[in-house]
C-alpha cells in the first residue's frame, strides 16, 4: 500500500504561558508538529492524532534516511496515509508531540529559562488535560476552529476523550482505541513499579542527570521491561516464545536463559538509548491522574453528559492493560447519555499491542468509520460556521 | 434508505416496520448488517442502537451510519438502563440463543416495548418433514440438524406462554409467509413468528 513517503516535522512557538491543572504554569514553550493532506477551503476536514506514552508527532510517512541509513516509519503508519483507515487524500491530519516529551517538543532535557538550566525533575507534572489545552492552541495557530475527529490508542485515546468532555463544540468525531476511562489499581501499580526503576537508578540523580553527562540506562530499562509486559498478552508470549531457551539448556547462572529473557531486555536496551527518564515518569503520572469522572463523584455518565461527539470505540478480547470492560464502561456513559456511539471489540491475540497493528476487522471498522466522516464533509452535514 | 428499498431487502422487516413508532429509541438486537436501523433511521427519524456480534457485519453497519455495539447476547443487556428504550427489536435472534429467558427477562426491563421473531417450527413443511422422520430444512430454517446455529426451535404457541411467564404481554402475534401475513392457521401456514410485546 502506498505510503505518504518522506514527511518532516515543524514546530511552533508559544509565549504565552501554559496554565497547568497543578497550578504551575510552562512559560515559553515549543510545540512540534507533522501534518499529511491537505486543510480543505472551509477548514472542516481536520483530524487530529493524539500519541500514547512511547510515541511521537511522528505518526506517519517516514523520515528521510539517517546517516546508519535507517528510515524512521510513523508510528501509526499501517492506520494514517493515502488509502489507508484515515486517508490522507482526504483528511488533513496533524500529530502533535505532548509538552514533557522527548521528541522535540518543550521537556525536562530542554532549559528552564528560569534557571538557564535543564528543567530536570523541575519540569512541571502535566496531565491530559494539560496537553488537550496545548493542542488546542497549536489548532488555534493553524487556523482549526472545530476537528472532523480527534483520534487516539491507549494514553491518545484519553486525550481523544479528554477533548470531546473539554472541548464539546471543537470535535464532531472521537475515535477512541484501545483506552480506559481511568487506570486501575494494577495499571498504576505497573507504573510505579516502572518509576521506581527510575527513581532507585544511581544514575538518575533527581532527575537532573543531564548536568552529569550521564543516562539512568539501567532504571529506564526495566521500566521498559516492565511496561512491555503489560502490552502483550500471555498467549501472545507464550506463542512467540513459550518457554524456549536462547542456548538450548540451562546455564545455571543469571544471564539469559529463556528467549522472553532475552527479548525483554533488547527492548529494555533500545529504548533506554532514545527515551528520557524524565518524560517517562511524567507520561506515567499523566496515565496514573486520568480519571474524568472525578470530579462527578465518580460518575462516567455525568462526566459524557456535555459531550456533544459522535463516538468510535474499539478494543481488544486479549488487552489485559486497557480491557474490554475498560471500553464498554465509556460505551455504557455515553449510551446512558444517548450519544451516538459504535463499538467494535476485536478478538485479537496480541494484547494492547493490537491497536498498532494490522488486523482488518479492526481497520475496516475504522476505515468505514472515517468513510462516513468524509461523507458528512462532502454533504455538509453538520454546521460549517462551526469550522471557520 | 426507504421504505420500498427495504421491501426489496427484507420484506419481513418492512412488515414489522410499521409497528415502530417514529421517532422512537429502539435497540435492534442481533442487528445484521444494520439494515433495519438505517431504514428506522432515515424514514422514520428513529435513534438508537444495534447490537451485534459478527466482525464482518460491523462495517457494513458503521458504512450505513448505524450506531452498533458489537458484543455476544448471551452477555445480556447490562449496559443499558431499565426502560431505556420505547421499542426493543429481537428480529429472528432468538433462535440462536441459548439464554432465551435471560435476553427476554431483559429486553422486558429495557424496553416499554418489543417486537420479536423467530422462524416458526409448526410452519407446516416442517411437520411434514417431522412426520416423515426427518428434522425440516426449509428456506426459514435452512441447516442440517448438525450445523444449525437455530439452537432453539419454538412454534407460536410456545412462544405465547414464554413471553407471559417472563412479564410481557402480547400485543399482538403475526405469522408471516414470504413478509405476508397469514390469518388462516397461521401456526400452520407462517414460517416467521411475529410478536408485539409490551411490558406488564
Amino acid at each position: 500500500m502506498k505510503s505518504l513517503g518522506i514527511v518532516s516535522p515543524q514546530s511552533m512557538h508559544f509565549s504565552v504561558p501554559l496554565s497547568l491543572q497543578s497550578g504551575a504554569s510552562l512559560c515559553d514553550y515549543t510545540l512540534v508538529y507533522e501534518t499529511y493532506g491537505t486543510l480543505n477551503a472551509d477548514r472542516s476536514n481536520a483530524v487530529l492524532v493524539c500519541h500514547a506514552l512511547n510515541a511521537s508527532h511522528h505518526v506517519a510517512g517516514e523520515y528521510a534516511a539517517d546517516k546508519g541509513g535507517k528510515k524512521s516509519v510513523g508510528w501509526w503508519d499501517n492506520m494514517v496515509g493515502p488509502g489507508k483507515p484515515l486517508d490522507t487524500d482526504k483528511f488533513f491530519v496533524i500529530g502533535v508531540n505532548n509538552p514533557g516529551s522527548c521528541f522535540g517538543s518543550t521537556g525536562p532535557m530542554h532549559v528552564n529559562p528560569a534557571s538557564g538550566k535543564p528543567y530536570g525533575a523541575n519540569f512541571p507534572v502535566v496531565t491530559v488535560e494539560d496537553w488537550v489545552h496545548a493542542q488546542a492552541r497549536l489548532a488555534d495557530a493553524l487556523g482549526i476552529r472545530q476537528f472532523a475527529a480527534v483520534m487516539g490508542g491507549s494514553l491518545g485515546g484519553m486525550q481523544a476523550m479528554a477533548w470531546s468532555i473539554m472541548y464539546p463544540t471543537r470535535i464532531r468525531h472521537c475515535v477512541v482505541i484501545a483506552s480506559t476511562p481511568k487506570l486501575s489499581a494494577q495499571n498504576i501499580a505497573f507504573n510505579d513499579v516502572a518509576r521506581q526503576a527510575i527513581l532507585a537508578d544511581p544514575d538518575f540523580h533527581g532527575g537532573d542527570f543531564y548536568a552529569h553527562g550521564v543516562v539512568p540506562k539501567n532504571g529506564l530499562r526495566v521500566a521498559r521491561m516492565v511496561g512491555h509486559i503489560t502490552y502483550l498478552s500471555d498467549d501472545d508470549m507464550a506463542e512467540k516464545f513459550g518457554r524456549e531457551l536462547r542456548n538450548g539448556k540451562y546455564q545455571f547462572d543469571f544471564g539469559i536463559d529463556f528467549e522472553i529473557e532475552s527479548y525483554l531486555r533488547y527492548q529494555g536496551d533500545k529504548f533506554s538509548e532514545y527515551f528520557d527518564a524524565n518524560t517517562y515518569l511524567l507520561f506515567t503520572k499523566a496515565l496514573d491522574y486520568f480519571d474524568p469522572a472525578r470530579e462527578f463523584g465518580g460518575d462516567l455518565t455525568k462526566a459524557l453528559a456535555g459531550t456533544q461527539a459522535q463516538f468510535l470505540l474499539a478494543s481488544f478480547t486479549t488487552d489485559w492493560r486497557f480491557s474490554p470492560e475498560r471500553s464498554r464502561e465509556i460505551v455504557q456513559a455515553l449510551v446512558n447519555n444517548k450519544r451516538k456511539v459504535t463499538y467494535a471489540e476485536i478478538d485479537a491475540p496480541n494484547g494492547h499491542d493490537a491497536f498498532l497493528l494490522e488486523d482488518p476487522r479492526y481497520l475496516n471498522v475504522v476505515r468505514s468509520y472515517y468513510s462516513r466522516v468524509w461523507q458528512e464533509i462532502e454533504n455538509g452535514e453538520f454546521n460549517h460556521k462551526a469550522c471557520a | 434508505m426507504n421504505f420500498n428499498e427495504l421491501s426489496r431487502l427484507r420484506a419481513d422487516l418492512a412488515f414489522i416496520a410499521h409497528w415502530v413508532r417514529p421517532e422512537s429509541h429502539v435497540l435492534d438486537l442481533g442487528c445484521g448488517d444494520g439494515v433495519m436501523l438505517d431504514y428506522l433511521q432515515s424514514d422514520k427519524r428513529c435513534i438508537g442502537y444495534g447490537i451485534e456480534i459478527d466482525d464482518d457485519k460491523i462495517p457494513v453497519c458503521v458504512g450505513r451510519g448505524v450506531q452498533v455495539i458489537q458484543q455476544d447476547l448471551e452477555a445480556g443487556l447490562a449496559i443499558f438502563a431499565d426502560a431505556a428504550f420505547d421499542t426493543v427489536l429481537c428480529l429472528s435472534a432468538l433462535q440462536m440463543m441459548k439464554n432465551v429467558e435471560g435476553i427476554l427477562r431483559d429486553i422486558a426491563r429495557v424496553g416499554r416495548e418489543a417486537i420479536v421473531s423467530f422462524p416458526n417450527f409448526a410452519y407446516w413443511p416442517h411437520r411434514v418433514a417431522l412426520m416423515r422422520g426427518r428434522m425440516p430444512v426449509s428456506k426459514s430454517l435452512p441447516y442440517e440438524w448438525y450445523d444449525t446455529p437455530n439452537v432453539r426451535c419454538a412454534t407460536i404457541k410456545d412462544f405465547e406462554e414464554l413471553a407471559n411467564q417472563v412479564g410481557l404481554e402480547v400485543l399482538e402475534c403475526v405469522a408471516l409467509k414470504d413478509g405476508k401475513p397469514v390469518t388462516f392457521l397461521p401456526n400452520w401456514r407462517g414460517s416467521l413468528a411475529v410478536f408485539r410485546l409490551k411490558k406488564k
